[in-house]
């Protein structure tokens, strides 16, 4: 997963930073965004307050070395608190660093259309002049000021800056292929690009800024939470405020140590504490697996996706289909159906296109091409092709669509022709007519390689309960024959870009969730119209803006790693939550009986921990409460482990795990502090 | 097996067969099914219907529903008002009681139509047979509101996306010509043929062995007795209650009374499985509140069977248990079996004095109405589950990686926030007003000696009970605090008003927002909320956010008395 970055969870460099974060996090108005730890704050200053109070002559709430010590543990628990949020914070930082240091300041040829002298005249600026729609020249070496789209000629580029993947790939003008991301590196020839974002709003600006936390909005499941934990603490306000007129009822005098003491024990500090950071460090995971966010938002939903569409090409196969054999039509010579097949492909630049090309043998070079007009394949016609000026007009297609060119030009279909086409279908492969002036002349057998491994994953992704749908343009047939061979468990046959719009309109019609992985410019509204657009950073600037993630590999099936970085976000907070309120159960037990055993002596049976004294027990347990915050803080880095075992058997196993462990731990923990404790109290 | 613990097992199970049944009766009735009572009561609906130019058709939105349920409120709360502070010279008063001062008639109006009915009166004296009609009258009312807001509920879980979630007077009419009225008077007549008197003549008089005269006291008591189990209302003829002679003449009387306590809070959560079709729910919801009931009945038995510790040490046997309060003809296991029903279910009718359990059975009462939904008023009980509903679904959405839905509804910040506010409502009300009222006491025990009976402990329990006996509307009270005066007639009637309106419009809004939203169907990677797990999570959810913040407060009360007590 993360090719660049180091795993440590704690490097001495960003745990010094994170030290310096924590206590400037203590600044009340930053606190005040997180409600559980705000009352924190207001509680460690009264006990400060109790503090100065009792140095100048106050009796009646115990000595001031316990009263010290309460004080010294809130503060600490905010300082792990906050360190938690600052460690996340700078470990994020630190990866979005590294990808933006590449950038800063390159030097940018720029492309003057009027210059002083010339017209076009290129002069070296810094990157951050860049503004979008200018224009610049990357050659040999250089590396890549600003993400743009590359409008004349072709260059291989490392891009291994950004995806750590070490192979150089290929950019050209035209087609998918022509977007460049800022801080990758040319290393051959040279290409003008054009700057398609501002300064600061590329997807990387946007991904360090939510990382940073500063434009960090909560979204809407930790907005509910965070109720839900403020009505926890506003209940636990009740509990504590309304026992001083209990305790005096009872004529039991409680300190206000005590009652501190207890509030802060009995809210849910241990989330309210690692909340923030466990947001954080989700799209740390994400930015970790090379996928660039644009909200956070989009990672939780990704946690909820039913549907999942997925290119065939390059995801389910391997690469391209690729031209595998010419079966030229009877009566027609093989060479020159080899070459009329070459003809018709030379503008083409799908890789099916090149692939034939490839497969002929024929130098492109050698054609003359004069006059000749190309045909480009639109969705409509489904073909492509080339019209001579000797009039000779070759067309290559899908099955049906030359048919219907060969049947409206009164021509007859070939009987052989069309049982090859079946033959070539059930063996999962795409039959390309071939068609001259209207007339069958043969068909290109193209194949598909199905990816290992590919099985298990959608194997895995149905257990989490994703449908998989397989996108191609393939023939229904063939198309089945993959999708079966695959394990998905849909497919749409002979898509048209919108086809792909109707199915995700239609399953989110039926209250689904739908992601889909796209890179070319057609799949642009599909991309925005699903739930999680994740566009292949080769991809084009349409698609790329369209979606609301973008992966830096170009993994198609990164989705899954995505699925299960967004289920982890959420099941960490919610197992986090069980645990820090399951624990109130101990903590009551601890301190309930303390505070009252002095006037109602009976009550020290409910001291089933046999806790030392009431200091002892009242100490253990906010000190309890402190360090299981960073205890619990690589938990909140790594997330919670993500199982595809079912809904109900992940319940059962985090409720065991979390709820029954939250409430058992805290005995033992608190027990184990008094014993240490109660050598001094 | 003890005969006494058989009598107890025996209600139980008569109790959940005839529930069965009932519910899938009262899930027709809701959904307009044909019910073999259509051809008698038809004609009955139809001209309540005409009357009140209502349309029975015609759907509504939550919050019309609201709308009309306030309203026909504050209607019947004034009129109320102005009966019981006027009685004295109405008709119908043989016994020539008087008038209600202000203050009280206002506890008692807004006692009743909350479906508290606590009592800061005593029936014989305290109000004309015209009031007791009245009373009588409330007492269907506010079970008929309580179910018809249940029904709306239940009609905005299914399956669909709406904002229309059926007609409140279509509901409530129906709750009560249907479902109240036909019980009813079963169990009245029932309660006729075994004595209770059913009568609109002056006290009687006999004289008794020793020569004295005896005045007692009667009227149309068996036909309030009747509603007031059956609607979990529980405000008896008598200042007595169920331990009156006159309301509850026997063992059988007991049993029939008992059953119709519990039997429509347990037939409506069977009813939710018939209207939305989804059995194996309906039976997680009853056994999470049958497993929260039994964790409070069971210890409850024991120690009432087990007798008073205190008496024991003075060499007294005990052979029967704790009879302190209890009245002979039903025994200390069938008291404790009452005082756990009546509890659970916002009844609060009793037939033994609260006052007198031992403490645990006293704290088991307290939890039983500071959780509130084992099982649960009629229709109210739901509600207040269907929060905890919310919120475990809440948490464990999260906890398996998925943002939180039920019933293919998706939960986000608003529903959270209208559950939050009711989970705390009822932790905030019972702490809060005990708390000022022991702050009060507190300052100057003196002033305010006549309130409390026992000192210490006990004292403590009075009033928290008084408290949480208001906001949980179940209306039994620790006898022995001095309610009668208007620091508590007020404090308490401000506290049935809340926490009656503010946990029907809470779960009534979040179903309503709910039934807007898309539906989404259940897919592989969706938590099923009818498996035993769930269940799990609810009863754990319950047990936390309700028991667990009382934990201090009953640690000074009963928790102490039992230690002490021990020693």
């Amino acid at each position: 997963m993360a090719k660049k970055s180091s795993n440590k969870l704690f490097e001495s460099s960003l745990v010094k930073e994170a030290l310096k974060q924590s206590f400037i996090k203590l600044n009340p108005s930053i606190l005040i965004h997180n409600p559980v730890m705000f009352t924190v704050e207001i509680s460690t200053a009264i006990m400060l307050a109790v503090c100065i109070w009792i140095m100048t002559g106050e009796k009646s709430q115990g000595s001031l070395a316990y009263n010290l010590i309460v004080f010294i543990i809130l503060l600490l628990t905010l300082l792990f608190a906050n360190f938690a949020e600052a460690i996340a914070e700078a470990r994020g930082k630190a990866q979005a660093d590294s990808l933006r240091k590449t950038r800063e300041d390159t030097p940018a040829k720029k492309v003057f259309p009027v210059g002083e002298i010339f017209v076009n005249e290129v002069k070296i600026v810094p990157s951050s002049q860049l503004r979008k729609g200018d224009l610049f020249i990357c050659e040999t070496g250089d590396i890549i000021p600003m993400d743009g789209e590359i409008i004349e000629g072709l260059a291989t580029i490392d891009e291994s800056a950004i995806t750590g993947e070490s192979a150089p790939v290929i950019r050209e003008s035209g087609g998918d292929k022509s977007s460049v991301t800022g801080g990758t590196k040319v290393l051959s020839d040279k290409i003008k690009v054009r700057v398609t974002t501002e300064p600061g709003e590329s997807f990387l600006d946007k991904m360090i800024a939510l990382v940073e936390g500063a434009s960090r909005q909560k979204t809407p499941n930790e907005i509910a939470l965070t109720i839900l934990l403020a009505g926890f603490t506003i209940i636990f306000v009740i509990v504590c405020v309304t026992l001083k007129p209990f305790g005096d009822y009872a004529g039991t005098p409680i300190t206000i140590a005590a009652f501190i003491s207890l509030f802060v024990c009995l809210i849910p500090t241990t989330i309210g504490g690692l909340l923030s950071a466990i947001g954080i460090a989700g799209m740390d995971r994400a930015l970790r697996a090379n996928v660039i966010t644009k909200s956070g938002k989009a990672v939780e939903t990704a946690g909820d996706l039913d549907t999942l569409l997925l290119d065939k090409t390059g995801t389910i196969t391997i690469g391209n289909r690729k031209a595998t054999h010419f079966w030229a039509a009877k009566n027609i010579e093989e060479k020159s159906f080899i070459e009329a097949c070459a003809l018709a492909s030379l503008a083409d630049e799908t890789p099916e296109g090149k692939s034939i090309v490839e497969l002929s043998g024929i130098n492109p070079n050698t054609f003359s091409t004069n006059g000749a007009r190309f045909i480009e394949f639109t969705a409509e016609t489904r073909s492509s092709g080339i019209d001579l000026p000797s009039g000779l007009k070759i067309r290559k297609g899908a099955f049906d669509a030359i048919r219907n060119v060969v049947l409206n030009a009164g021509n007859t279909f070939p009987i052989e022709t069309e049982e090859r086409i079946k033959i070539i279908s059930g063996n999962g492969g795409t039959p390309l007519v071939v068609s001259q002036n209207a007339n069958v002349i043969g068909v290109i057998e193209l194949q598909d390689i199905i990816k290992p491994g590919i099985h298990e994953r959608f194997d895995r992704l149905r257990k989490m309960g994703v449908k998989t749908v397989m996108v191609t343009g393939d023939n229904p047939l063939t198309a089945k024959y993959i999708a079966e061979k695959a394990g998905v468990d849909d497919f749409i046959a002979e898509a048209k870009p919108e086809d792909k719009m109707n199915y995700i309109k239609k399953e989110q019609q039926g209250g689904k969730l739908v992601a889909m992985m796209g890179d070319g410019t057609n799949d642009a509204p599909a991309l925005a119209q699903a739930d999680v657009g994740v566009a292949m950073n080769s991809g084009t600037q349409a698609a790329k803006e369209a979606g609301n993630m973008v992966d830096l590999d170009n993994d198609p099936t990164k989705l899954i790693e995505i699925v299960e970085i967004g289920k982890q976000l959420l099941m960490t907070r919610g197992t986090l939550t069980t645990f820090s309120i399951a624990n109130d159960v101990a903590k009551y037990f601890a301190i309930v009986p303390a505070l009252f055993i002095a006037s109602i002596p009976a009550l020290r049976a409910l001291n089933i921990m046999n806790l030392h004294s009431p200091e002892s027990a009242i100490l253990s347990a906010v000190i309890f409460n402190a360090i299981i915050i960073p205890l619990l803080i690589p938990l909140a880095l790594r997330g919670v482990a993500y199982k595809p075992i079912g809904a109900s058997a992940l319940l059962r196993r985090n409720l065991f795990i979390y709820g029954f462990g939250g409430i058992a731990l805290p005995f033992i923990g608190i027990k184990l502090i008094d014993l240490l404790v109660s050598v001094w109290f | 097996m003890n005969t006494e613990i058989l009598g107890v097992v025996f209600m139980y199970v008569v109790m959940v067969l005839l529930a069965i049944p009932l519910g899938k009766y009262i899930g027709k009735v809701y959904e307009g099914e044909r019910t073999w009572l259509d051809r008698i009561l038809n004609p009955l609906d139809k001209l309540f219907f005409k009357l009140g130019g209502i349309k029975p058709e015609k759907e509504m939105n939550w919050k019309q529903h609201l709308v009309a349920m306030l309203t026909i409120n504050l209607v019947w709360f004034i009129f109320s008002m102005l009966v019981l502070m006027n009685m004295s010279w109405l008709p119908l008063n043989p016994d020539g009681n008087p008038s209600m001062s202000a203050d009280l008639a206002f506890n008692t109006t807004v006692s009743f139509i909350s479906n508290t009915n606590l009592q800061h009166y005593s029936g014989e004296s305290g109000v004309s047979y015209l009031g007791q009609l009245i009373l009588m009258l409330f007492q269907f009312i506010s079970a008929g509101v309580g179910m018809a807001i249940c029904a709306a509920v239940f009609n905005a879980m299914k399956e669909r996306t709406t904002e229309k979630i059926g007609n409140f007077y279509n509901y409530f009419i129906k709750s009560c010509t249907r479902i109240l009225l036909p019980l009813s008077l079963v169990v009245a007549v029932i309660l006729l043929f075994n004595g209770a008197p059913m009568t609109f003549k002056g006290k009687d008089q006999f004289i008794s062995l020793q020569g004295d005269t005896v005045n007692v006291s009667r009227g149309p008591a068996a036909a309030m007795i009747a509603i007031k189990q059956l609607g979990t209302n529980g405000g008896g003829y008598f200042g007595a209650n169920s331990a009156h002679p006159l309301e509850n003449p026997n063992y059988f009387t007991n049993i029939v009374e008992n059953i119709s306590i519990v039997l429509i809070p347990i037939a409506l959560v069977f009813t939710l499985g018939y209207v939305l079709k989804r059995k194996r729910l309906a039976w997680v919801i009853f056994s999470v509140m049958t497993i929260g009931f039994l964790c409070f009945v069971i210890p409850s038995i024991y120690y009432e069977m087990k007798g008073n510790p205190a008496i024991s040490r003075l060499g007294i046997s005990q052979t029967m248990g704790s009879m302190e309060g209890k009245e002979v003809r039903f025994g200390s296991a069938a008291s404790a079996y009452w005082g756990i029903t009546t509890t659970v279910t916002s009844n609060g009718s009793v037939n033994a004095m609260h006052d007198s359990f031992t403490p645990l059975t006293g704290m088991f009462a307290l939890l039983g109405m500071m959780v509130n939904s084992f099982y649960g008023g009629v229709g109210v009980g739901f509600l207040n589950f269907y929060i905890y509903i919310i919120i475990a679904v809440f948490i464990s959405g999260l906890m398996v990686g998925r943002t939180p839905e039920f019933l293919g509804k998706k939960i986000e910040a608003k529903e959270m926030k209208i559950a939050t506010i009711i989970a705390l409502l009822h932790t905030f009300l019972i702490l809060c007003f005990t708390a000022l009222s022991s702050h009060l006491f507190a300052q100057d025990p003196k002033a305010y000696a006549g309130w409390l009976n026992n000192p210490g402990s006990h004292g403590f329990s009075e009033m928290l009970y008084e408290y949480t006996s208001s906001s949980a509307n179940n209306g039994s009270g620790f006898e022995g605090l001095g309610d009668g005066v208007p620091f508590w007639n007020i404090t308490c009637g401000i506290v049935m008003i809340l926490a009656r309106y503010l946990p029907i419009i809470g779960p009534l809004a979040i179903a309503g927002i709910l039934a807007k939203k898309k539906y989404v169907p259940e897919s592989a990677g969706t938590l099923k909320t009818d498996t035993g797990t769930f269940g799990i999570m609810i009863f754990a959810v319950i047990m936390i956010v309700a028991a667990l913040s009382f934990f201090p407060a009953l640690a000074l009360g009963p928790i102490a008395e039992f230690f002490s007590m021990k020693h």
